[in-house]
């Protein structure tokens, strides 16, 4: 098991380092990029830049000294806003992301669990053809049109929920359902066929042999087996969460990190959009790293898969 | 007493027997049909595939969905009387009509025209970064899996690095360095996309390349380019469609989000996502088309390339089925 | 004389699939007695295998016909949940693939006392004690630290040994082994064969083992079944079978075995496959490929007919008008 952690441990750090690396030599190539010598900020920010990333100097320097402030977890500062740094922009709206996030997680984590096992264990009854249809559905509107529509519908038609900012728990609500549908429907399906997969092993009829009842089967024995593969695409959907973020925090008015990326997209802030992107991305890995590592504490058998391996 | 029941008969078979006529106490003779094996008519795996794919309903609606999309997304735009990007300054704003389909926008622009302008670039985008994404990965994947060993080491490694790298980040990247258009969207779509095909052609040929057929044709002296042809390609088909039809709405959905962004398709063309973004001030106007048909036609997009990949493939893997 | 633990009476199982109604089971009788090893014999899809499930009322298909009776009740009439406490309680049951049949990501001790705890009121901690007991008994040695361990640490026949261990933990009068050593290599199946008499010596449970390998049931039966089609076709003491066989397809079957105490060195085979269950034949099911089918066999099904107080057969060769019969074997 030590030796797996430590073997992933090692690919993720290659992974990062390569990020970084793209990162940095794709905003070099970036036309109108403050690294590409065309500078068109005042002379104020000019000069903090010049200092801070070392723009006067050959490239391979840049490089390493940019590497070196990222271990320190310095990641840069903005040329639209100045003196704004991206740390500091961090701590503004990371809190803020992270809590949509997680919320947004673990509602699409229980409610597609259960959509998918009560699919499963009434397969082809009517909770199965509603579930399914409810996770097509899901699947089929993006993330922004089912914001767009819960804002219209609930907030604007009924007024029944606050339509934007991020102020009461109230306000947590129409985002993290427009953020959520989408894995949810995921989880859902997935649940549902590795449930239905999982019900027709061996290990099952053992279980009903021993004269368990249905619950006991179902808990115990059915669903951790169904639930390994959902573990393994939590990694996924945490990224695919993440980048849904951004639109819904620009659509909602959320002060969180999505906004501020997409704002330095849009006004092609190059070392905010690199320093978030790292920041991301870094955040994205050790996420995957972890789900990894749980993967290998429940399924007991990938412990010695790997060992031999 | 062990045979209690079995011998109850006993009585009972003595009274039979008597019932039965002598003359059938001759030799059979062996009836003509039993030679012949029953013949079923047999179906090829396409045709297998094409019966069950036929029986599935939704498949069948997300097919159908799909021709009526594409057939609107090619000719709409062609014999709508209005242009997708002239504007109508007397014409804003207006709702659905006779004259205006899909009523107007903010700049008089005709949404019937658009919304299909749109749809058609949504399934260009899709189909083509699908298609590119295949030709990439499965050639690599192909020659990975084929090769195994160290190449296969080497390949492979490189595209678990790609894997690991968080897609749509890194196509936003991409975006933010070339540039917004149709053109680079593709590219940025299918500079880490082709990975997941790769690693998926690589695990079937792998899995195909150690079947009994083809070690066989391997002992006949067979070439290898005629195995890859003959043996390996119709076995991986299946799975490489079943996840085309994945790429395909993933990549449509990838076009959607970063022209919602303003990364993608630039005015005055039209897109969906771009459209959608547009209509987003709906919500206060109360100009509901706006948002409405362009929504639409890339969920019902989305809804049925997804229904239909799922027919594939139940259709196209019976082992999956259940 | 033995006891009746067990009686199968006219059992009749169907599926319902895509292409119609499947009769897997057809009138089957069989009684188990007390103390005794009965064998099921036959070749895949003759029935034996829904014919044991039948007893656990584990089958996914229809009992539409037929009593199975157990210790005065029918197990067919019984709610799921009365089924239930008798499930791995009363009546316990090994299937043929110990690779799959436990649970992966549980340890095997887990999967061993849930069934104790589960039929029995006793405390975890004597649960525990009872599981290495068992484990003991089954000839696995360090119980407590492989009790820990999950399923894929142990080897095949070690695993058949944990699922021996699982069914008998809880003392059943009835054992269902269902080819429980097929997926094991020979010596491993001679060592498990040789577990199951000794459990039978210690125990005096009843064992209903269902295979298709004649070499197996030399080894261990007292009784066997010969099913074919769905049905019984032969019934008699081992001795009675292995000596004496009366049914053609019974003789088939030993004669494509090899022997060490025979003088025919050649192995002959049954041509032909068996009917297709959706519509079974109107007569003797084994007529098609039967070296001594008469016309009769075509048009009517074989009547039971005692040889001795244990031998039973269904056959028309019995009947008194066959002996006149001559077969030319004319195709």
């Amino acid at each position: 098991m030590v030796t797996y952690i430590l073997r992933r441990f090692g690919a993720m750090i290659i992974t990062l380092w390569l990020i970084v690396t793209l990162t940095f030599f794709l905003m070099h190539l970036a036309p109108g990029s403050p690294f590409n010598q065309e500078r068109n900020t005042n002379a104020a920010v000019q000069k903090n830049l010049m200092e801070h990333y070392h723009l006067n100097e050959p490239i391979a320097f840049q490089y390493l000294s940019y590497l070196k402030s990222l271990l320190h977890f310095d990641f840069g500062m903005s040329i639209t806003q100045p003196g704004q740094t991206v740390n500091g922009l961090l701590a503004q709206g990371f809190p803020v992301s992270f809590e949509l996030g997680m919320m947004t997680l673990v509602v699409a984590v229980l409610s597609g669990v259960i959509l998918g096992v009560l699919a499963a264990l009434k397969h082809n009854g009517i909770i199965d053809y509603l579930a399914m249809t409810l996770a097509v559905i899901g699947i089929s509107v993006p993330n922004f049109i089912m914001a767009t529509l819960l804002i219209q519908e609930l907030a604007v038609h009924w007024h029944v929920l606050p339509a934007a900012t991020w102020s009461s728990p109230k306000h947590v609500i129409l985002p993290t359902i427009a953020l959520a549908t989408g894995p949810m429907a995921i989880i859902a399906r997935l649940t549902r066929s590795s449930m239905l997969e999982v019900l027709t092993q061996d290990y099952i009829r053992t279980a009903r042999a021993k004269g368990l009842s249905p619950y006991k089967i179902v808990v115990r024995h059915a669903l951790r087996n169904a639930l390994l593969p959902v573990v393994t695409i939590l990694g996924t959907l945490t990224a695919g969460i993440l980048t849904g973020s951004f639109v819904i925090e620009k659509i909602f008015a959320i002060p969180g990190m999505g906004k501020y990326f997409v704002d330095s997209i849009n006004s092609r802030d190059y070392f905010v959009i690199m320093g978030t992107t790292v920041f991301y991305s870094g955040f994205l890995i050790i996420m995957l790293f972890l789900v990894d590592i749980a993967y290998g504490f429940l399924d007991p058998r990938i412990k010695l898969h790997k060992k031999e391996g | 007493m062990a045979l209690k029941n079995v011998n109850e008969d006993e009585t009972f078979s003595d009274h039979v027997s008597i019932s039965i006529p002598d003359h059938l106490f001759t030799e059979r003779r062996r009836r003509k049909v039993e030679a012949e094996a029953v013949v079923r008519p047999s179906l090829n795996y396409w045709q297998d595939a094409w019966r069950r794919l036929r029986k599935n309903k939704l498949a069948m609606t997300g097919l159908v969905l799909l021709i009526i999309l594409v057939v609107l997304a090619i000719f709409a735009p062609i014999f709508s009387s209005h242009s997708p990007t002239k504007q109508v300054l007397t014409d804003q704003n207006l709702p659905p009509s006779k004259t205006y389909w899909f009523g107007t926008d903010a700049l008089g622009r005709d949404l019937f025209a658009r919304s299909w302008y749109g749809a058609r670039i949504s399934l260009f985008v899709g189909f083509i970064a699908a298609f590119i994404d295949l030709f990439i990965g499965v050639i690599y994947g192909g020659i990975s899996g084929y090769k195994g060993g160290k190449v296969d080491n080497v390949m492979m490694r490189m595209v678990e690095i790609l894997y690991g790298l968080p897609y749509l980040l890194m196509v936003i990247l991409l975006m933010v360095v070339m540039g917004p258009g149709l053109s680079t969207i593709i590219v940025a779509l299918t500079a880490t996309g082709w990975v997941g095909m790769a690693r998926i052609v690589r695990g079937q040929v792998l899995q195909i390349k150690n079947y009994e057929f083809v070690l066989a044709s391997q002992t006949f002296g067979t070439r290898t380019r005629r195995i890859i042809r003959k043996n390996l390609l119709p076995n991986t088909m299946g799975t490489i469609i079943v996840q085309m039809t994945l790429t395909i709405p993933s990549a449509i959905f990838s076009e959607a989000f970063l022209s919602f962004l303003g990364l993608g398709v630039q005015p005055p063309y039209a897109s969906l996502g771009l459209m959608t973004n547009d209509g987003l001030s709906a919500i206060l106007t109360g100009y509901w088309w706006t948002l409405f048909f362009p929504a639409f036609i890339i969920s019902l997009t989305m809804y049925a390339f997804n229904v239909l990949g799922d027919g594939l493939q139940d259709a196209l893997d019976p082992k999956l089925r259940r | 004389m033995s006891e009746t633990i067990l009686e199968i009476k006219d059992l009749h199982v169907s599926f319902t699939t895509y292409g119609g109604e499947v009769q897997a089971v057809r009138g089957v009788n069989v009684t188990l007695n007390r103390g005794e090893t009965l064998a099921i014999v036959g070749e895949s899809g003759c029935g034996k295998t829904v014919t044991s499930q039948s007893i656990m009322r584990l089958t996914a298909g229809n009992i539409t016909k037929g009593s199975i009776r157990f210790k005065g009740k029918d197990l067919t009439r019984l709610t799921e949940k009365q089924m239930r406490d008798i499930r791995g309680s009363d009546i316990s049951m090994i299937f043929q693939d110990p690779m799959t049949s436990l649970n992966p990501t549980l340890t095997v001790g887990k999967q061993i006392i849930e069934g104790v705890e589960r039929h029995q009121n006793i405390s975890r901690h004597d649960a525990e004690r009872l599981a290495l007991e068992i484990f003991d008994w089954v000839g696995i040695a360090n119980g407590k630290e492989r009790l820990k361990q999950y399923p894929h640490q142990f080897s095949g026949g070690m695993r058949q040994r944990i699922m021996i261990a699982m069914a008998l933990v809880c003392k059943p009068s009835i054992l269902i082994a269902d080819e429980p050593t097929t997926a094991l290599d020979v010596t491993i199946q001679a060592q498990i064969l040789e577990l199951f008499k000794e459990i039978q010596r210690e125990t005096g449970v009843s064992i209903i083992l269902i295979t298709h390998d004649m070499g197996v049931v030399a080894q261990v039966s007292d009784r066997i079944a010969i099913m074919y089609a769905g049905k019984v076709v032969e019934i008699g003491r081992r001795k009675d079978i292995f000596y004496r066989p009366q049914h053609p397809y019974t003789k088939g079957l030993l004669h494509s075995i090899p022997r060490m105490d025979s003088e025919e060195d050649e192995l002959i085979p049954i041509p032909g496959t068996p009917p297709d269950l959706f519509s079974p034949p109107k007569g003797c099911p084994f007529v098609a490929r039967c070296p001594f089918a008469m016309e009769v066999c075509e048009q009517y099904q074989p009547i039971t007919t005692a040889i001795s107080s244990d031998h039973a057969v269904d056959c028309w060769l019995q009947d008194e008008r066959a002996k006149q019969v001559t077969f030319t074997g004319e195709v």
